[in-house]
């Protein structure tokens, strides 16, 4: 079986003696002559919550919408639980969708909208009540029982969504983008909320989102999608400090990107040249065994200023100052290039630094990345 | 802006009072008058013209219960009413068939609904006896495959009615239930098979229900006209089953009864009345309980 991506092939992880959950077997989607996704495979484990992340455009809701049943993959098979389900249409798969818009029915009441699956599958009256009861107890809804979802907040419709998918006790859940429509405050409460209730339940959660601070947040592991592909496949502490190439870097978290060439690539580390005509040994995990011209990455927050500098040291000029409270983010200017730098405003009293200003920074060359291609 | 709100509408309401108010009172007035003996009415204040809707009168003046023209009102509500189920029945599906083609396609098809309007109701029901007259288009087709010989007349009866009333006033029932059926949010859809809905289940508990208003309308602009109806009852029924619309003609016209004819146009008037009074109660009813 193809994989793409480095989660679940790469060493030291117990994965591959968990339970698939879903297996995507070499599945790709064309809209007419629009390749919306290239051929991808990769294994979704139970109690797992696994995000699909991506810019719009990437991918990643035509990959739920599969799941759902909603769309129909061009070529490959998807696997739920050890069955093809490929064949069933979407009422008959055990998965269930909290969409985007949560999509509540406005002619019935919150209860009525939970029933609903339930009533579907038949289940007796008594079942579906208790269940009922016991998924707006979850959600903290009990309240608002005979409500229509017209009067309630957006956060208290999230859950109602939540409630809902949940109830049917779905192999999987699939969230397709359930906080976009929240504000800012009300979203990262229910990020807390969405991940204790997926420990709370161990339910197999596929959420999909562009946000990679959410996606960061929540997930076991990410799936990063870009231009119809798998960038890459990680839990987030590997794409966020070992992407596999530049569109991961770029997409997570903000990072410096210089062009380099490869001198030698030894296991772990790598020997590089910047443009500044200085020699490296950085990190690496994806560069190819006959790459010549590499991206190194950056991240801001792994340079230090001033007092702070070690490792490599250069020298640069402060070109822009931006405080957003609790970090302060500088773009520097050392020779042609422009280095952004973030340093956590540890100390009250200490001033930013002046535009203008004449400083210096450094970097440990194993907190740098070199990228695959 | 008072004074401008005044003036501004004084037209509108001055055409109201002169084209309906007055006309309904002067209806309601000659359904309460004498029958003149050459046609028109005098007036003198008489409730005959309705008495005689439920009663009969004697040769020596006593009154007998005569059911003839119940019969008639029956008749008339009861074809308003298959009319209203067929055009519903018919104009969900083709609505619904609208709403999933293109954008240039719908506005094509929606103008084509619309199209019967542009030509003279009589011409268009008239088609319908070129269709299903003899050595019509569907006789001569039938006979043509060679499958059926002998015929029975398609026309003046019940059937050959409904049809060109269905005919009629469908455009009416499609509109409103192509507006409601474009507004419905597909994603309800998706959810209600996402959430183990069958397609018939997602008809039944999803879709029907929040296209409920447009079928309502729907029929509501369907019914109404079609208590009144008189050309398909005289030119496809073959005149000989009477409904209101052909009763309140006849006494205006051959029978000169105007005052009967006018207490029929009242009572037809009282029956729309009612049942829209029926959809308001019904409409206010849930508007409460969607406050509650």
């Amino acid at each position: 079986m193809i994989r793409a991506g480095t989660g679940p092939t790469r060493k030291g992880t117990d994965l591959e003696t968990r339970k698939k959950a879903v297996e995507i077997r070499q599945v790709s989607k064309m809209f007419g002559t629009f390749q919306a996704l290239e051929t991808v495979s990769f294994d979704i484990y139970d109690n797992e919550f696994f995000t699909l992340l991506g810019p719009s455009g990437c991918g990643k809701t035509t990959l739920l919408r599969m799941i759902a049943g909603f769309e129909e993959p061009s070529t490959g098979q998807i696997v739920l639980h050890g069955n093809d389900i490929q064949a069933l249409p979407p009422h008959k798969r055990r998965v269930n969708t909290v969409f985007q818009s949560y999509a509540l029915f406005p002619h019935m009441t919150l209860e009525q909208n939970i029933a609903y699956a339930l009533e579907n599958l038949g289940w007796p009256k008594e079942m579906i009540r208790a269940r009922v009861a016991e998924m707006l107890d979850l959600v903290h809804m009990s309240k608002f029982a005979r409500r229509k979802p017209q009067q309630l907040s957006g956060g208290q419709r999230q859950r109602i969504a939540l409630a809902r998918a949940l109830a049917p006790e779905p192999e999987v859940l699939l969230l397709d983008e359930p906080l976009s429509a929240l504000d800012l405050k009300l979203r990262q409460a229910m990020r807390e909320e969405l991940r204790a209730l997926q420990r709370q339940t161990g339910l197999t959660f596929v959420f999909v989102t562009h946000d990679q601070e959410e996606a960061l947040d929540m997930s076991d592991r990410i799936c990063v999608l870009g231009d119809g592909r798998i960038q890459q496949l990680g839990t987030p502490r590997e794409v966020y400090e070992d992407p596999s190439n530049r569109f991961v870097a770029h997409f997570i978290g903000e990072t410096n990107f210089f062009d380099v060439d490869v001198l030698s690539v030894e296991g772990d580390m790598a020997r590089v040249r910047t443009p500044l005509g200085l020699d490296l040994t950085a990190s690496q995990k994806h560069v190819a065994a006959d790459q010549s011209r590499a991206t190194l990455s950056l991240r801001p927050e792994k340079i230090g200023l001033e007092e702070q500098a070690t490792g490599e040291i250069l020298t640069g000029t402060v070109t822009s100052t931006n405080y957003l409270g609790g970090y302060t983010y500088y773009v520097i200017r050392v020779g042609e290039a422009d280095i952004r730098v973030s340093r956590r405003n540890a100390m009250s009293h200490v001033p930013s630094l002046a535009e203008g200003a004449t400083v210096r920074l450094g970097f440990l060359p194993e907190s740098a990345r070199v990228l695959g291609q | 802006m008072r004074d401008f709100r005044f003036w501004g509408l004084l037209p509108a309401h001055v055409l109201m009072a002169l084209t309906l108010i007055v006309p309904i009172l002067i209806i309601v007035a000659v359904s309460f008058s004498t029958r003149g003996a050459y046609g028109g009415f005098e007036f003198t204040f008489t409730t005959d013209a309705y008495r005689q809707i439920l009663f009969n009168e004697g040769w020596t003046g006593e009154l007998e219960f005569n059911p003839q023209y119940l019969y008639i009102i029956g008749r008339t509500v009861l074809l308003a009413c298959c009319t209203t189920f067929l055009c519903m029945a018919l104009a969900f599906p083709i609505a619904y068939w609208i709403t999933l083609q293109g954008h240039k396609a719908r506005v094509i098809l929606l103008f084509a609904v619309t199209l019967p309007f542009w030509v003279s109701m009589i011409v268009r029901v008239y088609a319908w006896l070129i269709i299903l007259g003899n050595d019509g288009v569907i006789e001569k087709g039938l006979r043509l495959t060679g499958l059926v010989d002998d015929l029975p007349s398609l026309l003046f009866n019940n059937g050959a009615m409904l049809a060109g009333m269905v005919y009629s006033y469908i455009p009416l029932m499609i509109l409103p239930v192509f507006a409601s059926i474009e507004k419905l949010d597909p994603a309800l859809i998706e959810a209600s098979h996402d959430l183990h809905g069958s397609r018939w289940v997602t008809l039944r508990r999803i879709i029907l229900p929040l296209c409920w208003p447009g079928l309502v309308a729907g029929a509501i602009l369907v019914f109404v006209p079609c208590l009144g109806a008189v050309l398909e009852p005289v030119l496809l029924g073959g005149g000989k089953i009477l409904m209101m619309g052909n009763l309140i003609q006849m006494q205006f016209g051959g029978a000169r009864n105007w005052p009967f004819g006018a207490s029929i146009a009242i009572v037809l008037m009282c029956l729309v009345m009612v049942f829209l009074l029926l959809n308001g109660l019904r409409a206010t009813r849930k508007a409460m309980e969607e406050m509650a």
